[in-house]
């Protein structure tokens, strides 16, 4: 089993200890690539150049084909019998993904044109690869899950895996607003207004979340899965733990 | 609801006094953090602010979601060019002040850059209808933030505007947007772009034995076709790169100037926190200070007590088998704890920016989608009673 991570700041080892993670770069990607591909000694003068920026320009996606091949050569290893990538947010994931059949229709031969077919092959290929899309039970982020859901069928053409539903408050059902005044009323009236306040905002969060998983489940009809929010404004390996229970024993 | 403005204890209660600084003395607000943070909504906030105090403001924002659209009461979406946006009397009431928004347009800004510093119209031509162009005016990475920063500065200039506020671009390193203006005029300066120039300049017949090798590697790893275009581009190009160097740095002394403030936005999360910090920092280190911190969607206060009153109190309750009291209280004491978790998380902003120039605005009872609901944003973050439009 691996993680990957893409640039970014690594966060995900501290949190998964035990599980291999591994960072992956788009300027080291292409320099290992250049270096693979017979090219040793031009990516050297490429990167002092800075000709890679050049390059990158020219063929857009060039920087995103090489670390999708980067995730394929280590997939073709047999090293893993998983690797989870944790990939780009929303906007550039479409982009991230389809700039193997972007490279593909736009370079005619040579070592890019066979990196994006091998790579098409995985995206296609719905045994060795499947998207998991993550989302909030927010009206932005449920709109822009749907929208990235079809533009990967479409665009892609990946095999979709179930969505998950992160962080949805799923505690102890509450009282409605009668049964909470009833409940309330010997008390003093600040501290029943406390409790009544509370209990009408965390009700109406819960509302306005559970309308929109319902508009999630009838905009994409495919499977969902979904994960409590946890009590914490950073998550810890217990918390990761906690939460994988809850896709499986 | 309770009062949800109040600020953590070591946060001053002038914070209030000092947002409303920002929007009636900058002219240029530059609102930055990372992505999903209510960067977007927060820009409209200070926008719709500005306009209730009498000022002319501009909002330009690059988030498609349809949300502030939707929001600003636009039922076609933003446009690219600035469109007034309709504020009931008494929201503006007669300050004279107006609110408008566009959405950035990168491509659309680029080819305006070009057309302002070609020679001819016969260079504008080749250069728009280049690949190699087009996909620098989609893809070289800082490109959005440059126009994001071109368009403020043409907004800055426009007589209709006396207060531009930005929405700046998620990018992974926040200062991108500061640099960016310059990474064109690096670009242009690349020693391949000197290269390629060579054989144009004086009918030189001169690829020198240096470039061909590179240039043959380039062609084999992108393609033959890929390279002639940016060859045709770099040679299209000549002549322009002095006027786009002046005009990135009259971009950046704008950014850099007092004028200008610069809000960091964040959620109350390690990570959103953490890169505030850093951002704030960095800012600090380039001699340009943050003006203030919003950090939105903090868990509301809920009456005086703590945490553990509350669950004191849920136990209590339970003891005399008052079980609907008891999870009325546990509700009270998971709302505090997390409230308690999020403002520990925020201290390291409020040391680094000032305590007294940072808010805490509550997390609401539901999405804000109307005009409406920015009034609401507006009435905590600047301490006013919200107005019906």
């Amino acid at each position: 089993m691996l993680v990957v991570e893409l640039d970014g700041k690594p966060a995900l080892a501290g949190l998964v200890p035990g599980i291999e993670v591994l960072a992956i770069s788009a300027p080291e990607a292409l320099d290992e690539y250049l270096r693979d591909h017979g090219f040793a000694r031009i990516a050297k003068r490429l990167n002092r150049t800075g000709v890679i920026d050049v390059v990158g320009t020219a063929a857009p996606g060039i920087d995103d084909i090489v670390v999708l091949g980067k995730i394929k050569q280590l997939e073709r290893s047999g090293e893993y019998d998983l690797i989870v990538v944790d990939g780009p947010a929303a906007g550039h994931a479409i982009t991230f993904l389809t700039s193997a059949a972007g490279l593909a229709d736009a370079v005619s031969s040579g070592p890019v044109r066979t990196q994006a077919e091998e790579v098409l092959e995985l995206l296609h290929d719905p045994t060795r690869c499947q998207v998991v899309l993550v989302t909030l039970p927010e009206t932005t982020p449920v709109n822009e899950v749907v929208e990235t859901a079809f533009a990967l069928e479409d665009d892609v053409g990946v095999q979709l895996g179930p969505v998950v539903v992160n962080g949805v408050d799923i505690g102890e059902p509450l009282p409605d607003d009668e049964t909470a005044r009833g409940a309330v009323s010997h008390l003093d009236a600040e501290t029943g207004r406390t409790l009544l306040d509370a209990a009408e905002f965390r009700r109406s969060r819960r509302e306005m979340e559970a309308g929109e998983i319902a508009r999630l489940a009838s905009e994409l009809p495919i499977p969902k899965v979904t994960l409590p929010a946890r009590p914490a404004a950073g998550l810890t390996p217990e918390d990761i733990d906690e939460l994988a229970l809850v896709l499986g024993p | 609801m309770s009062d949800t403005t109040t600020p953590p204890e070591h946060v001053d209660a002038s914070v209030v006094a000092s947002d409303g600084d920002v929007i009636e003395s900058s002219t240029v607000i530059v609102c930055c953090g990372s992505g999903g943070v209510g960067k977007t909504t927060t820009a409209a906030v200070l926008g719709l602010e500005a306009a209730r105090r009498g000022r002319r403001a501009v909002v330009v924002t690059i988030d498609p979601a349809r949300r502030l659209a939707d929001a600003l009461g636009l039922a076609d979406g933003l446009a690219s060019e600035p469109q007034r946006i309709e504020l009931g009397p008494s929201t503006a009431g007669n300050s004279g002040g107006e609110l408008w928004a566009m959405m950035l347009d990168t491509a659309a800004t680029f080819d305006g850059l070009v057309r302002r510093h070609a020679d001819s119209d016969e260079q504008i031509e080749r250069i728009l209808t280049n690949p190699f162009y087009r996909n620098i005016a989609g893809a070289l990475s800082g490109t959005q933030e440059y126009m994001a920063a071109e368009t403020l500065h043409e907004l800055h200039l426009d007589d209709r505007f006396d207060l531009v506020v930005v929405d700046t671009p998620p990018s992974r390193n926040a200062l991108d947007f500061l640099e960016a203006p310059g990474v064109l005029a690096r670009f242009l300066d690349h020693r391949l772009f000197r290269l390629l120039m060579l054989p144009t300049r004086g009918g030189l017949k001169v690829i020198g034995t240096a470039t061909q090798p590179i240039l043959k590697a380039i062609g084999r790893v992108v393609g033959s076709d890929v390279l002639a275009d940016s060859v045709a581009f770099f040679q299209a190009f000549a002549g322009m790169e002095t006027g786009f160097r002046q005009r990135a740095d009259d971009v950046v002394a704008l950014i850099r100037s007092p004028e200008t403030s610069f809000v960091v936005v964040a959620s109350p999360r390690h990570d959103t926190i953490d890169e505030a910090v850093w951002f704030a920092r960095q800012l600090g280190d380039q001699g340009v200070g943050v003006t203030s911190a919003i950090v939105n969607r903090t868990h509301p206060e809920f009456g005086c007590g703590s945490a553990a009153d509350a669950a004191a109190a849920a136990d209590a309750a339970r003891e005399s088998d008052d079980g609907v009291l008891g999870v009325l209280w546990d509700n009270v004491a998971a709302l505090r704890r997390m409230r308690d978790l999020e403002l520990d998380v925020i201290s390291p902003l409020a040391e680094v920016v000032g305590g007294e120039r940072l808010v805490v605005l509550p997390l609401l009872d539901g999405d804000v989608h109307d005009l409406d609901g920015l009034l609401v944003i507006a009435a905590h973050l600047f301490d006013h009673p919200v107005v019906d439009r």
